[in-house]
């Protein structure tokens, strides 16, 4: 009575393999390996990128471990870090800039079972150590910063079209343009709104004055505020390649957050330094009248002429520059540090987009013989780094900023306007560091309790079940062995929650198995024969069991769902632990019951430990 | 070995009352605890840093102190964490100071002292983080609470999901309540410990339910009195309920002995959770189950209809 049909034997059969198939990568260790990746989207990783690498080591006298390429980028393991570390070094002077030459670990794991997608489970900050960053980004200066350059193009459509205005200015989040006569106001109205559709234009008269007042159509500010995202991340992940980081990830959170996480980092204040420049960059023209002495001692003490900023040159000399902004950092292309031509002067070579070098030419023929600042913000913050004097015009969009720098300062710049401005500023909300040493430690002790737990378990269980324990003991086993097969098929980050979360559920997956053993104990003490009582106590334990997991599944999802990083970690383990134990405690163990017991006619008892019958049983 | 050798069933309800005074004199002290002297929030809800420090040789805290206080940080704590050559420093928000820097400020000043000072680990959380985190647990609370009514509503009835309910965040207080009694920082781990908790000790209530339920619809039991059913439910599953905790809490122990720091308070969370999900989910769910006044007719008919396959 108690048998399984043979498909139930060969589906677990089945699972029991596939689970220790995807288990067992798990366990073959890390060997040291070094990545090379391409900075640049148009370097490819490919076969020649993988035999360039080769023949470099194979020069230096490097025997590596293996070679491998994949879409990121060409990877080398290595047999001891010493060989590691001079591979890098190697491979590093070889590829040059143009290349992430990283440190990393690969796994040993056989080259079949990678194939299959077998592949071991990916360890979290807080056990391999490294750098977890939440930045914020500034939405509301993004939005001013798209005003400031809409009054710049309406100054232009209205010069273009001769008509005559008298200011345009930016108030809170939205724009003023005045005019003086109402005329010139109705001519305008139309001109702008062909010119920016993304304005709502409105007029208001007041007294003498004709005003139109614009401010950013929601559709328009939902767009300026993904791009002002999308340009932030892209820069985020410029910047990250200049860490040589292995296996940096960069992705957004929510509508205005980014999460950067980078295992294995150490210099944490190196990776903060340079993922928290928050710079931008700008291009507008020296106010070149109003650089006399004495409207520089006023500047000094705070009195700027209108329509103009003061700003401090790198090297100390005060400088007066123009509010309008000609250029701003997200028109740059490539920036490479280099030599002028003429003077050998250390120089920063720049390529602009299309719209960048039209203006820029622009620009340029109207203000031959100026001088032109280049201002470089951070944290609000703003500095001239250089303002060279124009000689000619510039075309084509290749721009050459020379003078006063020294190499160290030709190459910081380069590597900061090729980095690219952010489109917006951001700060740093959140930061969890772990030193690599307290990682191994959380991950020894985080599996060492587990595997105490488990035993202290699986003794009382034996002890206190005989057969039947051995039987529910397998079936934890079991529990574990799909969860953890489940966690690196989904190829889920492994945190200290997480491993706290698959003790907790191995502790309460017993639970199905105990609800199980007292219930055929029941049975059996009611007198029924053991072959009814197993029947029974499985049959009868199951709805309990079922209802027990939902109530536990509706807390795991609910973790889920407002839990935030390592808590959602915590969840994920936990709701997957129960649905596999529902299966290992019920199914499998009912399985291996079956095979024991299942087949004998005359079964005089079953070993479950002493059943007491009272005395005055009813 | 068989430990529960229970001859009668127990008449736990007879007692119910005094079980609702010891609940309600709990709760109260709970209560009180939190209302007086506050949960100790960690820097993952308060927002604020907190750095981890390892010494080759045990820490002089006091200098570490006047360092971190030189830089202006003066409501700084400074404290052993496990061993002496490990140091935990918790600064807390302070306007204008923003971002991560703060950590390189102090690490410098420290390294002044002793270039041997290695960090271990560092968490900032800015302060929108922090009230983000609180107001996401308590919706998660909320959520859950709610869920678990609404099941035990739609599998039982909703005195059951009622009572379940009551009993488990009377459970939840208590848990909170600890942590302000003895000022234990309430972290984001203990948290989850205390959502998996309400899950886990529900468990608790829907087996004496369950076990309700097969009475109700038993014939020979159907001119038993609720009490006494509700006397022979507990009674039938009490050794169940034990081993099952005992196990869960070998676990929650073995984590708590070596598991390490990081473990800790999650793990003493659950261990509360679970010594007074065995009582309340028992002793304080039943009586209210009692008082809300189920009957055999509340469970037996709709169920048959809804379930055919429970029929065993």
């Amino acid at each position: 009575m108690n048998r399984y049909p043979l498909w139930k034997y060969i589906l677990i059969a089945i699972t029991l393999a596939i689970g220790l198939l995807y288990t067992i990568p798990n366990f073959f260790g890390e060997v040291p390996a070094v990545q090379v990746s391409p900075v640049r989207a148009t370097l490819k990783s490919d076969d020649a990128l993988r035999a360039r690498v080769e023949e470099i080591l194979k020069k230096s006298g490097i025997a590596p471990d293996g070679v491998f390429l994949d879409a990121t980028g060409v990877k080398v393991r290595f047999e001891d870090p010493e060989t590691q570390y001079r591979a890098r070094d190697a491979l590093q002077k070889a590829l040059g800039d143009d290349y992430v030459v990283a440190l990393n670990l690969l796994s040993r794991n056989p080259q079949w079972l990678d194939a299959i997608g077998a592949k071991p489970m990916y360890l979290g900050l807080d056990l391999r150590g490294g750098v977890h960053f939440l930045l914020q980004v500034d939405m509301k200066a993004a939005l001013t910063k798209k005003m400031e350059s809409f009054a710049n193009d309406i100054r232009g459509v209205l010069r273009e079209k001769r008509i005559q205005y008298s200011g345009v200015s930016r108030e809170g989040q939205s724009l003023v343009v005045r005019f003086r006569d109402r005329a010139m106001r109705d001519k305008a109205v139309p001109e702008v709104e062909k010119a920016i559709p993304d304005l709502d234009l409105r007029t208001q008269d007041d007294g003498s004055e004709f005003r139109i007042a614009g401010s950013l159509k929601l559709e328009a500010q939902r767009r300026t505020q993904e791009f002002a995202l999308q340009q932030n991340i892209t820069t985020l992940r410029n910047r990250v390649n200049e860490l040589g980081v292995a296996e940096p990830s960069i992705q957004q959170q929510g509508a205005d957050r980014v999460v950067v996480q980078l295992p294995g980092v150490q210099d944490t204040a190196k990776a903060k330094d340079i993922l928290g420049r928050t710079a931008t960059l700008e291009v507008r023209l020296v106010e070149e009248d109003k650089m006399d002495p004495a409207t520089l001692a006023a500047a000094t003490s705070g009195q700027v002429p209108f329509g103009t900023e003061f700003y401090v040159e790198r090297g100390g000399a005060p400088i007066i520059v123009k509010r309008q902004v000609i250029l701003t950092g997200d028109r740059i292309s490539d920036a490479q540090p280099g030599f002028d031509n003429q003077t050998s002067e250390p120089a920063v070579h720049i390529r602009l987009d299309a719209t960048g070098a039209r203006i820029f030419q622009q620009v340029t023929r109207e203000n031959v013989g100026k001088r032109m600042a280049i201002l470089l913000f951070e944290k609000g913050k703003g500095e001239v780094i250089t303002a060279p004097v124009i000689r000619e015009e510039i075309g084509g969009g290749r721009v050459q900023i020379s003078g006063r720098m020294t190499t160290r300062e030709a190459n910081d710049v380069a590597l900061l306007l090729r980095a690219g401005a952010l489109a917006a500023p951001m700060e740093i909300i959140e930061e969890r560091t772990v030193g690599p040493s307290l990682g191994a430690d959380n991950i020894s002790r985080g599996f060492h309790s587990m595997w105490i737990g488990f035993a202290a378990i699986a003794a009382f269980m034996i002890v206190y079940y005989r057969l039947f324990g051995v039987i529910s003991v397998v079936a934890l086993g079991v529990n574990l062995l799909f969860l953890i097969a489940l966690l690196s098929m989904l190829q889920a980050t492994l945190t200290l929650p997480g491993i706290a979360a698959i003790a907790l559920t191995l502790g309460m997956a017993i639970d199905a198995n105990v609800l199980i053993n007292e219930r055929i104990r029941e049975e059996l003490r009611n007198g029924n024969t053991p072959q009814a009582a197993i029947a029974a106590g499985y049959e009868r334990a199951w709805n309990t069991i079922l209802d027990s997991n939902v109530t536990t599944l509706i807390a795991g999802v609910a973790l889920f769902a407002f839990g935030s990083g390592p808590i959602k970690g915590f969840a994920v383990v936990h709701c997957l632990g129960i649905l596999t134990s529902m299966f290992s405690a019920v199914m499998v163990s009912r399985a291996m019951v079956n095979l024991i017991y299942g087949n004998r006619r005359r079964l005089e008892s079953v070993s479950i430990g002493q059943v007491w019958r009272p005395a005055t049983a009813e | 070995m068989e430990f529960f050798r229970i001859k009668r069933d127990i008449p736990f309800m007879r007692y119910a009352l005094i079980f609702n005074v010891i609940s309600i004199v709990t709760f109260v002290i709970a209560v009180g605890a939190l209302a007086i002297r506050g949960l100790h929030l960690g820097v993952d809800f308060t927002g604020g840093t907190v750095m981890e420090l390892k010494y080759p040789h045990p820490a002089n805290l006091q200098q570490i102190r006047e360092a971190v206080a030189r830089l202006g940080f003066t409501d700084a704590a400074v404290q052993n964490f496990g061993t002496a050559s490990d140091v935990l420093i918790r600064l807390p928000v302070k306007a204008g100071l923003t971002s991560a820097q703060l950590s390189e400020t102090v690490m410098a000043e420290l390294k002044k002292l002793d270039p041997n000072v290695q960090l271990q680990r560092v968490e900032f959380v800015g302060p929108q983080v922090g009230r983000e985190l609180l107001e996401n647990g308590a919706l998660a609370l909320l959520f859950v609470s709610l869920g678990i009514v609404l099941y035990l509503w739609f599998r039982f009835e909703w005195k059951f999901g009622v009572a379940a309910i009551i009993a488990n965040l009377h459970d939840v207080v208590i848990i909170l309540g600890f942590f302000a009694l003895f000022q234990w920082e309430f972290s984001l781990p203990v948290l989850a410990a205390v959502l998996a908790v309400l899950g886990y000790s529900v468990n608790e209530s829907v087996v004496v339910f369950d076990r309700v339920r097969e009475v109700f619809r038993n014939r020979r039991y159907r001119t038993m009195p609720v009490p006494q059913v509700l006397d022979h439910a507990i009674t039938a599953t009490i050794s169940r309920t034990i081993i099952t905790h005992g196990s869960t809490q070998l676990m929650v122990l073995s984590m708590m002995i070596f598991g390490g720091e990081a473990l800790f308070y999650f793990a003493l969370a659950l261990t509360i959770g679970i010594c007074f999900g065995i009582y309340s989910s028992v002793l304080v769910a039943c009586p209210i189950v009692m008082w809300l006044g189920i009957s055999p007719k509340d469970l037996a008919q709709p169920e048959k209809k809804a379930r055919p396959e429970a029929v065993v």
